[in-house]
C-alpha cells in the first residue's frame, strides 16, 4: 500500500471548476470533480463522481472503498461533502457472515453494500485516492493479477446475504448510460440534464441501482416545467374535479412530492412493471436464488430500503405516513423503461400477468382493453409489496428520534459516524434531490394526461386506518381505484410541506373532499373529533342582488386579496421570508385596533408562502397558531403548539419541557417553523414565562422558529413586559393604522365584486362615518349588511328590490351608533321620568353628582306635587328607582341598602333633560 | 328584582295543542255549566295567561322587532349565515317573550326546524364559562361522539368545542343558535373567553351560529372588551314600549276576557260584558292610571290583575272596582311601614327618637345612648313614668330593630365597638314613620304627638 505514507502528508482539497448546482434550501453547492494535491508534490489527483474511490479509515491497511455519488460543499467553501456507494471489504463482513459466501473470499474481492444503516455522506478531506474496481460475473474466477490496487466486485452485501450485483451498478466510468437512467427524450428538452456535467469521465447516470447514482442522474429543476407544474397545481385547485385534468394535475403537483418520492420511486414504479410479469406474486428477495438475480431484484432491495426509510420518516413526520406510496409507484417513469431498450427486453422475456393498472395506462394507450380485469389483480398484490417494507419501520423510529445531524457534519472518521445517522442524512439529502425527482415526474406529464380514466366517484375516509383497510379489503371498481389514486396523489403531493406541518393542517387537502361528501360519517374513536352534526337540509343559496351582496359583505367571507394592506403584507412576507431563506428565527410584534386586518393579513402572507413554498420558490414550513383568547390559560399555549406541531397531547409543564428540548436541539430535517401568537397580551403571567419562553425560542440556534405576535396596543411590550422579555421581543414592531375612509370604501367595494348594490354615495357615507368612529373594517361591513336588510325589508316587492340608498345606510348608522338611553327615557314610564328630573334636581341642588335615594325621593315628593300626582310610597319609589337602575339609567349600590343607597346618573344630565323636554 | 323565567323550557307545543281540545269536549256535552265550575274554568285560563304560561299569539307592539329577529334568525337557520344579535329592553318588556315567539314561528318552517340546534345559556346558571362550557356541550349532545371519554380540563372542553365549530362550514353543518339569557353576566366571566369565542365563529367561516343575546342592561356594549366587541355585529334589538294609556287599558280588557271557545256561552258573554264596564269605570281608571304612571311594564299589571282574579268566587262572579282598588292598595303598600305596625311601643319610640336625631344632626349616624337620651328627654316631659325602662330592656329592643334591619350599623367591621356605643343609621324616611303612627292601632297619644312634633 502506497498511501499509508501519504497519509503523514498534508493534503489540500479544492474544487474543481464552478459549482455545477446550488441548492437553495440546504444551501450547498454542488461540483463536478475534486482536486486533491499534496503539498510538496506537483502531482494532483482529480476525483470525479462517479469514481471509486479509497477513504480513510480506521485500518490504515484497508481504507473503507465507496464510489463517489456527488460531491458538494457549503456556500463558504470550508465544509466538503461527498456522497458515497459503499462498498465493503471482506474483512469488514463478520467471519459469520462469510460462511453464506459458500467459498474463500479472494483477498481484493470487495461487496457492493445494501445495508442501510450507513451514512453514505463523508466529509471529502478523507478521501484517499481514485482506486480501481473491476466487476466480475458470479462465474468469472478471479484474474490472477498482482496489482493490489484493483477490487473486485462479485456479489452485494446487504449485511444479511449475498447476491449477485449487475455490472452496471458497479462499473464507474467509461460505460454508456445504461437501463435505467432517465434517457433523455431529446437534448434540447432538458436544459440542464444531470448534475455532474463533466461528461468525458463520468456519464451521468453510471450506476442507476444504488441509489445515489440514480438521484445524480435526476434533472435539475427547468424553469419551464416548473412554470407548467405550477399552473396545473392552480388549475388543479381552482377548476373543477373534471376527470382528465384533476389527473393531470394530480401528476402536475406530484412535482412536488419531493421527499418520498426520490428517484428511487421512480426505480420502483419501473422494477414493479418489470417483475409484476414474473409469474406470481413477487417474491422476496431472500427467497431468490443468487443464480436469479437480475438487475431488477437487487432494484427491489434497494427500494424496499428506500420505501422503508420513506415510510418510516414519515410516519414519524405526520400521521398518516405512506399515504404517498401507491402513488409512487405509479410514477412516470415506467415509460421510460418501457422506452428504454434493456428494460425492455427484461419486460419482453417476460409472460405479464400481473399489470400495474396504471402504470399500464401510462406505458401504453393500446393496452387499454386489458385494464379492467389485472387492476383486481393487481391491488392486493402491490398492497402486499407495500405492507412489507412498513413493518420493520417502527423499531428504527426511537433511533432515529434521538438522532442529531448537524448541517454538515464534520465527519473524521466517516463510517462509525454515517453508519448511525444514515436515515438522518439520506432525509436530508433526499430533500435536497426533490426538485430532480419531482422533474422527473414532470416529464411525462404532458403526455399521461389523457390516459387518466375519469372518476366520478370520489371516496373518502375519515382515518388512515379507514383507509389502509379498504386498500387491503380491496377496491371492486376501476373508479374507485382511479378515485383512490387520484385522492393519493393530492394527498402525496403535498408531502414536503405538509408531512410536517401541524396535524390539523396535514389533513386540509383531505379533509375538504371528505367534509363535503359524507360530512357525518362515523369516526374511529381514536379519530373521533367532535363536529356539528350536518344539516339535514341543504343551506339556500343568495336568490337575488341584495341577498348576494350579503353573502359577499359577511366578514367571514374571506377575500382574494386583502385591499389597502399591500405595504403591511409585504414587510410581514419579506420578513417570514428571509427568515424561512436563512433558517433563522425571529420575532415580530404587530399592533392595531380591532377590525384593522391584522390576524387577516398575517393569514394572507401565509397563504401566498404556502404557496410559494408548493412551488418550491421557499423552503417549506410549518404555520400554527394560537390565540390568547382561545386557551383558557397561559400555560395552555405549550400544549396547543405542541399539539400543533407534533400532535401529542401533554399537560403544560411538560409541553413547556418538550418544546425547549425541540427548539434548543438541533434536529434532522427540521424546516422552519412560523408561529402566529394572536393576542398576545392574555398570555401575561405574573413571571411572564410563556412570554419569555415564546420571544427566547427565537433566538436558539437549532429553534428556526419564527414568532408573529399580534395584540391591540403599540405599546404592550413596554407597558406589561419585564425588561427581559421586551429585549428578546425584539424591535422589529408593526402597527396597522385604523382604515381611512377611503380604504373602508375600497374594502366594501372588493368584497362586493361588482355586485351592484349600493349606491356610490351610500358607500361613502358608511365608510366615513366609521372611519371617523373606529375604522374598524368588522363595523362597516357588519353596517352595509344591515343597510341591505333595511333596503329588503323597505321594498314594497321583496323581487324587485332596489339599490342600498344613502337612506338605508342612514337607518343602518342609526340603529348601531345612536344612543339607546334617550330612546328609553323618552319610553320610560311617568314615575321613571320624574326620578330622574328629582335626580337632577337633587344634584343641582347638592352640587355633586350623586346623592342617596332619600334626598331624591324628597324632591320626587315634591316634584309628584308640583306634576298633580298622587305622591308615591318609599317601595314604590325604591321599585321605581331600581328599574332605572337595571336598565344602567341610574347607577346604584346595592339594594339592601334601601333608602341609604347612593344614586348617580349614568347618562349625562343634558341627555336626560333633552330627552324629558322632548315630549 | 329577579324575575323568574323559564330559561331553559322551549315552548311546550303540547300545552297548547292540549287546553282547545279539552274545551272543545266540555262544550259539545254541556253548554251550561254550573257557576262553580264556570268559575274554576275562568281562574285557569285568566292564570295561565297572567303568569306567562301561555305565549301570546303575536307579541304586541313590537312587530318590527319581531321581524327583524325572525328574519335575522331564519337567514342563520337556512342560508347559514353567522349573525349575532342583542335584545335589550327594561325588565318585564317582553324580550323573552319575542325571542320565544319568533322561535316558535321559526321552528314552524320545516326547512328551519330539522336544521336548527338550540343552546339556551343563563347568565344565572352558567356563572363561569366552565360550566358554560360542559352545558354547550351537553346540549348539543357532543358528548356522545367520544364516547365514554370524559372531559378532564376546562381547556380541553375549551379546545373540543372550538375545533367542533370549526369544523363545520357555511353549507354543511346545521346552524346553532346560542341564546345567552341575562347577557350582560357572561360580560363579566374571565377573559370573556366564552363571548370572544362564539362572536369568533359567527364572524369567521366555520359552523353558521347564531349568537343572540338577552338583556336588560342599555350600556352592555361597554362591557364588552374591544376586541369582543369588534367581533360583535353590533345589531341591537331594543325593546322599548312606547305604550299609552288608552293601549294600557285595551290590554287589561283583553287580558281579563274570557276566549269565544268557552264553554258555556252565556257565561262568558255575562263575564266580558263585567270587565268592559269595569274599565269604564272611573276609579278603576284612576288606579290603572296610577299603575301605568308608575311602570309601563306588563308583569306588574299582571300581577295587580291575578290579585283581582283571587277574588273571584262564586258568591261573587266578576271583578268589581273594589276588587282593583282593593289590589292597587297591596300592590303599593310600603313594606317597611307595615313592619312598623308589629313594633312594641317602646320600639316605637326608639324609632321616634331616631327621627328627631336625624332631624338635628341632619343624616348623620347615632349609637344607643344617644337614642335612649333622647328618650329619656322625652320620659323627663311627661311626668309618668309608664315607659321607664331598663337599660337591658332598651338594648334588647335596639337590637331587634337591627334585626329587622330598620336600622342598620354604619360600617360591619366596628363589631369590637361596644354595642351601646356603634353607630347607626335609620332605615326608614320620615312619610313611612308618620304613616306607621298613623295606622298604629291604639298608639299612645304623647307618643303620637312626640312623633308629629318637628322638634324632640
Amino acid at each position: 500500500m502506497k498511501y499509508f505514507t501519504r497519509l503523514r502528508v498534508r493534503r489540500v482539497y479544492r474544487w474543481r471548476g464552478e459549482p455545477v448546482r446550488f441548492n437553495r434550501k440546504l444551501r450547498t453547492r454542488e461540483y463536478s470533480s475534486l482536486a486533491i494535491s499534496v503539498e510538496g508534490l506537483p502531482r494532483v489527483t482529480v476525483i470525479n463522481a462517479g469514481q471509486h474511490i479509497l477513504i480513510e479509515g480506521e485500518d490504515e491497511d484497508n481504507p473503507y472503498v465507496a464510489r463517489v455519488v456527488r460531491l458538494f460543499g457549503d456556500e463558504s467553501g470550508k465544509q466538503k461533502k461527498a456522497v458515497v456507494q459503499w462498498f465493503v471489504r471482506v474483512s469488514e463482513v463478520p467471519p459469520s457472515k462469510l460462511k453464506l459466501l459458500g467459498r474463500e473470499p479472494h483477498p481484493q474481492e470487495i461487496f457492493y453494500y445494501q445495508g442501510r444503516s450507513c451514512d453514505d455522506e463523508v466529509n471529502a478531506e478523507s478521501i484517499l485516492r481514485p482506486v480501481q474496481v473491476k466487476h466480475l460475473d458470479g462465474a468469472a474466477p478471479f484474474p490472477d493479477s498482482d496489482d493490489k490496487d484493483t477490487l473486485y466486485v462479485k456479489l452485494s452485501w446487504d449485511s444479511k446475504s449475498f447476491k449477485a450485483v449487475d455490472s452496471a451498478v458497479v462499473e464507474s466510468a467509461s460505460e454508456p448510460a445504461p437501463a435505467s437512467s432517465l434517457p433523455p427524450p431529446s437534448p434540447t428538452s432538458r436544459p440542464k440534464p444531470s448534475l455532474p456535467s463533466s461528461p468525458p469521465c463520468s456519464p451521468p447516470a453510471a450506476a442507476p441501482a444504488s441509489r445515489g447514482p440514480s438521484r445524480r442522474a435526476l434533472p435539475t429543476p427547468d424553469p419551464t416545467i416548473m412554470r407548467k407544474a405550477s399552473l396545473g397545481e392552480v388549475r388543479y385547485r381552482r377548476a373543477t374535479m373534471s376527470a382528465g385534468k384533476a389527473g393531470a394535475a394530480a401528476e402536475a403537483e406530484s412535482r412536488h412530492s419531493a421527499t418520498k418520492l426520490s428517484a428511487s420511486k421512480c426505480l420502483s414504479a419501473k422494477r414493479r412493471n418489470a417483475s409484476a410479469r414474473t409469474p406470481g406474486v413477487r417474491k422476496k428477495l431472500e427467497l431468490s436464488s443468487p443464480e436469479k438475480m437480475t438487475r431488477e431484484d437487487i432494484l427491489d432491495q434497494l427500494l424496499d430500503e428506500e420505501l422503508e426509510s420513506d415510510a418510516m420518516l414519515a410516519q414519524r413526520l405526520s400521521s398518516s405516513p405512506p399515504r404517498a406510496l401507491p402513488l409512487d409507484q405509479r410514477l412516470t417513469p415506467l415509460r421510460k423503461a418501457h422506452r428504454d431498450p434493456t428494460v425492455q427486453d427484461d419486460v419482453l422475456l417476460q409472460p405479464s400477468i400481473i399489470l400495474n393498472k396504471v402504470s399500464l395506462s401510462e406505458t401504453e394507450g393500446p393496452a387499454s382493453s386489458a385494464r379492467d380485469e389485472p387492476t383486481r389483480a393487481t391491488t392486493p398484490s402491490r398492497k402486499k409489496d407495500l405492507k412489507t417494507p412498513r413493518e420493520p419501520v417502527l423499531g428504527v423510529l426511537a433511533e432515529v428520534d434521538d438522532e442529531n445531524s448537524p448541517m454538515l457534519p464534520a465527519a473524521a472518521t466517516p463510517r462509525s459516524s454515517k453508519r448511525k445517522s444514515a436515515q438522518l442524512v439520506s432525509s436530508r439529502i433526499r430533500k435536497q434531490l426533490n426538485l430532480l425527482d419531482n422533474q422527473l415526474d414532470l416529464n411525462s406529464d404532458g403526455e399521461d394526461e389523457d390516459e387518466f380514466i375519469p372518476s366520478k366517484k370520489e371516496m373518502q375516509s375519515s382515518s388512515e386506518e379507514e383507509e389502509d383497510g379498504e386498500e387491503e379489503a380491496g377496491l371492486d371498481s376501476d373508479e374507485e381505484v382511479v378515485a383512490k389514486k387520484i385522492r393519493h396523489a393530492t394527498a402525496g403531493s403535498r408531502t414536503p410541506r405538509s408531512k410536517q406541518r401541524t396535524r390539523s393542517s396535514t389533513r386540509t387537502p383531505r379533509k375538504t373532499p371528505s367534509r363535503k361528501i359524507t360530512p357525518g360519517t362515523p369516526r374511529t374513536p381514536r379519530h373521533a373529533t367532535p363536529s356539528i352534526p350536518s344539516r339535514s337540509l341543504p343551506a339556500r343559496q343568495p336568490a337575488n342582488v341584495l341577498e348576494e351582496a350579503r353573502a359577499r359583505l359577511h366578514v367571514s367571507s374571506v377575500p382574494e386579496s386583502l385591499p389597502c394592506r399591500e405595504q403591511e403584507f409585504q414587510d410581514i412576507y419579506s420578513f417570514v421570508e428571509s427568515k424561512i431563506m436563512d433558517g433563522t428565527g425571529g420575532c415580530m410584534y404587530i399592533s392595531g385596533v380591532p377590525g384593522t386586518g391584522k390576524t387577516a393579513t398575517v393569514h394572507e402572507v401565509m397563504r401566498c408562502l404556502q404557496h410559494a413554498a408548493d412551488v418550491d420558490e421557499v423552503p417549506p414550513f410549518h404555520f400554527i397558531e394560537i390565540n390568547g383568547m382561545k386557551m383558557t390559560d397561559p400555560h395552555q399555549a405549550y400544549v396547543q403548539i405542541l399539539q400543533k406541531l407534533t400532535g401529542q397531547k401533554a399537560t403544560a409543564d411538560h409541553a413547556a419541557a418538550l418544546l425547549e428540548k425541540r427548539f434548543s436541539n438541533p434536529a434532522p430535517r427540521k424546516e422552519t417553523t412560523v408561529l402566529l401568537v394572536d393576542e398576545l397580551d392574555l398570555l401575561w403571567t405574573r413571571k411572564q414565562n410563556v412570554m419569555y419562553n415564546l420571544f427566547d425560542w427565537p433566538t436558539r440556534r437549532h429553534a428556526r422558529l419564527v414568532v408573529l405576535t399580534i395584540a391591540n396596543t403599540m405599546d404592550l411590550p413596554e407597558r406589561i413586559m419585564i425588561n427581559r422579555v421586551a429585549s428578546r421581543l425584539g424591535l422589529t414592531r408593526m402597527s396597522f393604522q385604523p382604515y381611512s375612509f377611503k380604504q373602508l370604501q375600497q374594502i366594501i367595494m372588493s368584497r362586493l365584486n361588482k355586485v351592484k348594490a349600493f349606491e356610490e354615495d351610500a358607500l361613502q357615507l358608511v365608510s366615513r362615518k366609521v372611519a371617523a368612529l373606529s375604522g374598524d373594517a368588522r363595523r362597516c361591513l357588519d353596517i352595509c349588511r344591515r343597510a341591505t336588510e333595511i333596503c329588503e325589508h323597505s321594498a314594497t316587492d321583496p323581487f324587485a328590490t332596489g339599490l342600498v340608498g344613502m337612506s338605508h345606510v342612514m337607518e343602518a348608522l342609526n340603529e348601531m351608533f345612536s344612543s339607546p338611553y334617550v330612546a328609553a327615557i323618552k319610553c320610560a314610564s311617568v314615575q321613571e321620568q320624574l326620578f330622574l328630573r328629582a335626580v337632577i334636581a337633587e344634584f343641582r341642588r347638592l352640587g355633586l353628582e350623586e346623592a342617596t335615594f332619600q334626598q331624591v325621593f324628597v324632591q320626587h315628593q315634591a316634584l309628584c306635587r308640583v306634576e298633580g300626582l298622587q305622591p308615591i310610597s318609599v317601595s314604590e319609589g325604591l321599585a321605581v328607582c331600581r328599574r332605572l337602575g337595571a336598565c344602567r339609567l341610574l347607577l346604584l349600590e346595592p339594594s339592601r341598602l334601601g333608602v341609604l343607597q347612593r344614586v348617580r346618573l349614568n347618562v349625562s344630565q343634558d341627555d336626560v333633560l333633552y330627552a324629558l323636554k322632548a315630549d | 328584582m329577579m324575575e323568574s323565567r323559564t330559561a331553559h323550557a322551549p315552548r311546550s307545543s303540547q300545552q297548547m295543542g292540549e287546553s282547545p281540545s279539552i274545551m272543545s269536549k266540555r262544550k259539545a256535552k254541556d253548554a251550561h255549566l254550573p257557576v262553580g265550575e264556570c268559575i274554576t274554568q275562568v281562574q285557569r285560563i285568566l292564570r295561565e295567561r297572567l303568569c306567562h304560561q301561555q305565549l301570546p299569539d303575536k307579541p304586541e307592539g313590537v312587530e318590527a322587532q319581531q321581524k327583524h329577529l325572525l328574519e335575522l334568525l331564519k337567514r342563520t337557520a337556512v342560508h347559514g349565515e353567522s349573525n349575532s344579535v342583542l335584545i335589550v329592553g327594561p325588565r318585564g318588556a317582553g324580550k323573552t317573550m319575542l325571542l320565544k315567539c319568533v322561535l316558535r314561528d321559526l321552528l314552524e318552517e320545516k326547512e328551519a326546524q330539522k336544521n336548527l340546534l338550540q343552546v339556551h345559556l343563563n347568565g344565572l346558571l352558567q356563572t363561569d364559562d366552565r360550566i358554560a362550557l360542559k352545558e354547550i356541550t351537553r346540549q348539543l349532545h357532543l358528548e356522545n361522539v367520544v364516547g365514554d371519554k370524559v372531559f378532564g380540563s376546562f381547556a380541553e372542553n375549551l379546545a373540543f368545542l372550538l375545533e367542533a365549530l370549526k369544523k363545520g362550514d357555511r353549507s354543511s353543518s346545521r346552524p346553532v343558535l346560542f341564546i345567552l339569557d341575562e347577557f350582560d353576566l357572561f360580560a363579566h366571566h374571565k377573559n370573556q373567553t366564552l363571548l370572544y369565542n362564539l362572536f369568533d365563529v359567527s364572524q369567521s367561516a366555520q359552523a353558521p351560529i347564531a349568537v343572540v343575546g338577552i338583556t336588560c342592561r342599555l350600556d352592555v356594549l361597554e362591557l364588552l372588551e374591544k376586541r369582543v366587541k369588534s367581533r360583535f355585529s353590533h345589531r341591537q334589538i331594543h325593546l322599548l314600549s312606547s305604550l299609552t294609556f288608552t293601549q294600557y287599558l285595551e290590554r287589561v280588557q283583553t287580558q281579563l276576557s274570557l276566549p269565544e271557545d268557552f264553554p258555556d256561552t252565556k257565561f262568558a258573554q255575562d263575564w266580558n260584558d263585567s270587565i268592559k264596564t269595569l274599565g269604564e269605570d272611573k276609579s278603576v281608571e284612576e288606579v290603572l292610571q296610577r299603575h301605568f304612571n308608575s311602570s309601563k311594564d306588563f308583569r306588574s299589571m299582571h300581577m295587580l290583575l291575578t290579585l283581582c282574579l283571587s277574588r273571584v268566587s262564586v258568591a261573587k262572579p266578576a271583578i268589581k272596582p273594589a276588587d282593583l282598588q282593593e289590589a292597587s292598595r297591596l300592590c303599593f303598600a310600603d313594606a317597611k311601614a307595615n313592619m312598623l305596625h308589629g313594633l312594641s311601643i317602646l320600639e316605637l319610640c326608639l324609632i321616634i327618637a331616631m327621627k328627631h336625631l336625624n332631624d338635628v344632626y341632619e343624616g348623620e349616624p347615632f349609637n344607643l345612648q344617644m337614642v335612649h337620651n333622647e328618650f329619656k328627654k322625652f320620659l323627663q316631659r311627661k311626668s309618668n313614668s309608664m315607659y321607664n325602662f331598663e337599660q337591658p330592656v332598651i338594648m334588647k329592643a335596639f337590637e331587634h330593630l337591627q334585626q329587622l334591619e330598620l336600622i342598620r350599623p354604619v360600617d360591619s367591621s366596628s363589631a369590637k365597638t361596644q354595642r351601646e356605643y356603634q353607630l347607626v343609621r335609620l332605615m326608614l324616611d320620615h312619610s313611612q314613620i308618620m304613616e306607621a303612627l298613623q295606622k298604629y292601632p291604639q298608639c299612645p297619644t304623647e307618643v303620637k304627638q312626640w312623633g308629629m312634633s318637628a322638634f324632640g
